[in-house]
């Protein structure tokens, strides 16, 4: 294990085995990043089939080339419910809770608090194998024949009536549980152990603080997950009938037990995206975060308090007893106590600050827009009654891709900007990434405002055939338009990062003049060991000590 | 500092008064039914969207243009809060956000009590979800893959599955629940006038899923009485027809078997 005193400055040998068998936070974290960013292309690709497909009524006869059935043996319903099925597992656990928990989180928060690596380096490797092992797992999809059609969510009694594999299902959430686990251990054991002398919990980066509050949600319900989907195998594999009503199971168990993981894991994403954003815009702003103890005893813990109370709202038109669907209405409205003042937090960090505009803030600004669109959206489907009409319509999938496919994205597209000096040396902001910007921003508006158009009107979820509703055409071509240039827009910024990892103009170890420990304690990219000389801090520092507030304990 | 906690308190204990107020206001006008309740709820609930949306973009964009950096080594200005700023800059958005919540619930609440009483009046159809139909009783012994129903006339469905879980979604009269095997379920509408629309499954049911629908009239009283005699006879005369089938079958059965 590396520790501060045997820092490094020749630069570490960066071969292939020095890669696969690394132990450096750092380096784990880039990999999580290369494994998620291949993860959400692929999904990406997913997501232009079903745009296509969704352009007219009938069938486009191309979805099949798009999930690998290139001889056409499956029909084409099948063949676009994998194509969903991929889409949506990938982008949640193969993109999104690995670049924010996983990239994010291994490569900022040992340096943001001064520790020289994890407290587990090891297990922190083991962490990043589960995972590509579990990316490895869901990219077979493509070549086994009795692909995985069960949507990412695999509710019985269809995941285990159909013929098609739901063991790659199941094994993909093992693995990548397995490996947020692990990683929740060692990041809950390095951020209380392992931060500088002096560095007292108000003192910690905003983005620290959510990444764990985020990983106690993982090691407290990703175990309910893993349990729901062993059952399923069970059901499928070994006769079991857990959720068999005609052998006294029941079909709501499991989504029970899905949801009561899978709401939280939402937070898994909101909380270290809204956290980056904290951290990015202090920064870019130059200014302290507003109202801090209310930021993260308000927002993030109260977030923490209330996220396990309100997943019967995935359920509220299941069936459910009547207490339960009210009570929960009222536990997922108050959802909007701890976000609004973590956004009023946000907003105030900007008041009287000196914002700076770049890439990484570019992107930062357009999150703070696609929060308020995905989070009041929600309002409506927080309401029950509200629900039961909005329910599995398009303006819940556009909802949710608003505040989780937008925005979380976004925020790691704006992490990506904002810490590529720390990990190359070299700006990523270049022109190539300023076109790009445009064109993903235009291309989720043009996407998803028709989708709540429709969506309001009844326009079905998963539906690749909609004959019945013949008026919703020009709605979905225009989506289908959108989706084409986030395509375009995503395929530039990827190539823009390449090329600026080589070609990028080198800037110094803080271009930001940020305060923060990464930016003013070591250099770009850090040796093995993060930091030259231990770090220690006074009660007066605080990563955004622009001007000196006193005393922070 | 006591005072603000006392203000605090108060509009806390204001709360449930507002709530109580929303509660007892009157649904808009004539029979509570779900579908005009639903729609004026969705207004209601817009402007609420639109208010809190449009107070937070505009705030931003003012701070984005006003705090622009005036050179590139200028640093951010803003003072410490003090405790008693600190507490309200909490508190009062805590109370703000509560008290619009507790109102969204309790207009929620009331329309949920709306489209989850079923008037006594209701006439009943059982449906059953099947990969990849829907099949309705009328009772009687008449079973269809079409849902007609007489205008003027609450109709409540009690539904089932079985094979895989689906949803009954019919999107004209703004209701929807889940059908699912071992389980059942119920929604009921009121179709106020004739009207041809259709019916959806909206829970992801395989391959066929999105073909999964069927037509719904809402028909005069005397068209529906006449299209369910019809179908009556005709289940008649299948039934008779499978008897006389079932009989002569006795008769000549252990003759066949042998």
């Amino acid at each position: 294990m590396a520790t501060a005193t045997d820092y490094a400055h020749a630069r570490p040998r960066s071969g292939l085995k020095e890669w696969i068998f690394t132990t450096d936070h750092k380096r784990v974290g880039i990999l999580y990043l290369v494994g998620a960013i291949a993860a959400f292309l692929v999904a990406g690709l997913m997501a232009v089939g079903i745009r296509i497909e969704q352009m007219a009524p009938g069938e486009s006869g191309l979805i099949n080339y798009f999930v690998g059935d290139f001889a056409k043996e499956l029909p084409t319903g099948t063949a676009y419910n994998v194509a969903l099925y991929f889409h949506g597992a990938a982008m949640i656990l193969a993109f999104l809770i690995p670049a924010l928990t996983g990239f994010a989180a291994n490569y900022l928060v040992p340096m943001m608090i001064g520790a020289p690596d994890v407290a587990f380096p090891r297990i922190n490797a083991l962490s990043l194998w589960l995972f590509w092992a579990g990316i490895v797992v869901a990219l077979l999809t493509f070549i086994m024949p009795d692909k995985p059609d069960v949507m990412w969510t695999g509710y019985p009694p269809y995941a285990v009536t159909t013929t098609a594999n739901t063991a790659a299902y199941v094994f993909t959430v093992h693995l990548i549980g397995f490996s947020s686990i692990l990683g929740a251990v060692n990041f809950l054991v390095t951020i209380i152990y392992m931060r500088a002398p002096g560095m007292g919990w108000n003192q910690l980066n905003i983005f620290v603080w959510t990444i764990f509050a985020a990983f106690i949600i993982q090691i407290v319900f990703v175990p309910v997950l893993a349990s729901a989907v062993t059952l399923l195998l069970f059901d499928k594999y070994l006769g079991t009938g857990f959720f068999d009503p005609a052998r006294g199971g029941d079909v709501l168990l499991y989504q029970n037990l899905f949801w009561f993981y899978s709401h939280p894991a939402v937070y898994v994403i909101f909380l270290p995206a809204v956290g980056l954003l904290f951290d990015i815009i202090a920064t870019q702003a130059k200014n302290h975060v507003f109202n801090y103890k209310a930021a993260v005893w308000g927002g993030i813990v109260g977030i923490l308090v209330i996220t396990g109370e309100v997943w019967v709202h995935h359920l509220y038109i299941a069936g459910m007893p009547d207490w339960i669907r009210i009570g929960m209405m009222v536990s997922t409205l108050l959802i909007s106590v701890p976000v609004g003042l973590l956004l009023i937090s946000l907003w105030g960090t900007m008041y009287k600050g000196a914002i700076t505009y770049n890439l990484s803030m570019w992107y930062a600004v357009a999150c703070l827009f696609l929060i308020l669109v995905g989070g009041l959206t929600g309002i409506p489907l927080a309401v029950t009654s509200m629900t039961v009409h909005l329910s599995e319509t398009s303006f819940v999938h556009a909802h949710f891709h608003f505040i989780m496919g937008i925005m979380a994205t976004f925020a790691v597209f704006a992490t990506v900007y904002h810490w590529f000096p720390k990990m190359t040396g070299r700006s990523a902001d270049s022109l190539i990434g300023k076109i790009a910007f445009w064109f993903t921003m235009a291309g989720t508006q043009v996407t998803f405002w028709p989708l709540f158009m429709i969506g309001v009107r009844g326009m079905p979820r998963r539906y690749w055939d909609y004959s019945m509703y013949p008026e919703f055409q020009p709605y979905h071509e225009i989506a289908t338009l959108g989706a084409a240039l986030l395509g375009i827009g995503v395929v530039l910024m990827v190539f823009g990062w390449v090329l600026s990892a080589f070609r990028g103009p080198i800037v110094g170890t803080n271009p930001w003049g940020s305060k923060s420990l990464e930016w003013t304690h070591t250099e770009s990219p850090p040796g093995p060991g993060n930091f030259p000389k231990p770090v220690t801090v006074n009660e007066s520092w605080t990563p955004y000590n622009y001007v000196d507030w006193g005393d922070h304990r | 500092m006591r005072k603000l906690f006392e203000t605090g308190l108060w509009s806390l204990a204001a709360l449930p008064l507002i709530a109580g107020q929303a509660l007892a206001e009157p649904a808009a006008g004539g029979m509570p039914n779900p579908t005009d309740g639903w729609n004026h709820t969705w207004n209601e609930v817009l402007w609420d969207l639109w208010i809190i949306g449009g107070i937070f973009a505009v705030v931003a964009v003012y701070l984005l243009v006003k705090y622009k950096a005036k050179s590139p080594n200028a640093v951010g200005t803003a003072q410490p809060l003090n405790l008693d700023k600190a507490l309200a800059w909490s508190l009062v958005p805590a109370a703000l956000f509560m008290a619009d919540d507790f109102l969204l619930a309790a207009k929620g609440w009331s329309l949920w009590n709306i489209q989850r009483t079923v008037p006594t009046n209701a006439m009943e159809i059982k449906v059953s979800g099947n990969q990849w139909f829907f099949e309705y009783d009328y009772g009687g012994g008449v079973k269809d893959t079409e849902l007609v129903v007489p205008v003027g006339q609450p109709i409540v469905l009690r539904m089932t599955s079985n094979d895989v879980i689906h949803s009954f979604g019919l999107n004209d009269y703004r209701v929807k629940e889940d059908m699912m095997p071992g389980r059942i379920t119920y929604l009921w509408f009121y179709p106020d006038k004739p009207l041809e629309t259709q019916v959806v499954c909206v829970e992801f049911c395989g391959m066929a899923h999105s073909q999964m629908t069927n037509k719904v009239r809402a028909v005069e009283k005397a068209a529906y009485d006449e299209w369910l005699a019809k179908k009556i006879e005709k289940s008649k005369k299948k039934t008779s027809e499978l008897d006389q089938k079932k009989s002569a079958e006795a008769a000549s059965g252990p003759v066949t078997a042998r």
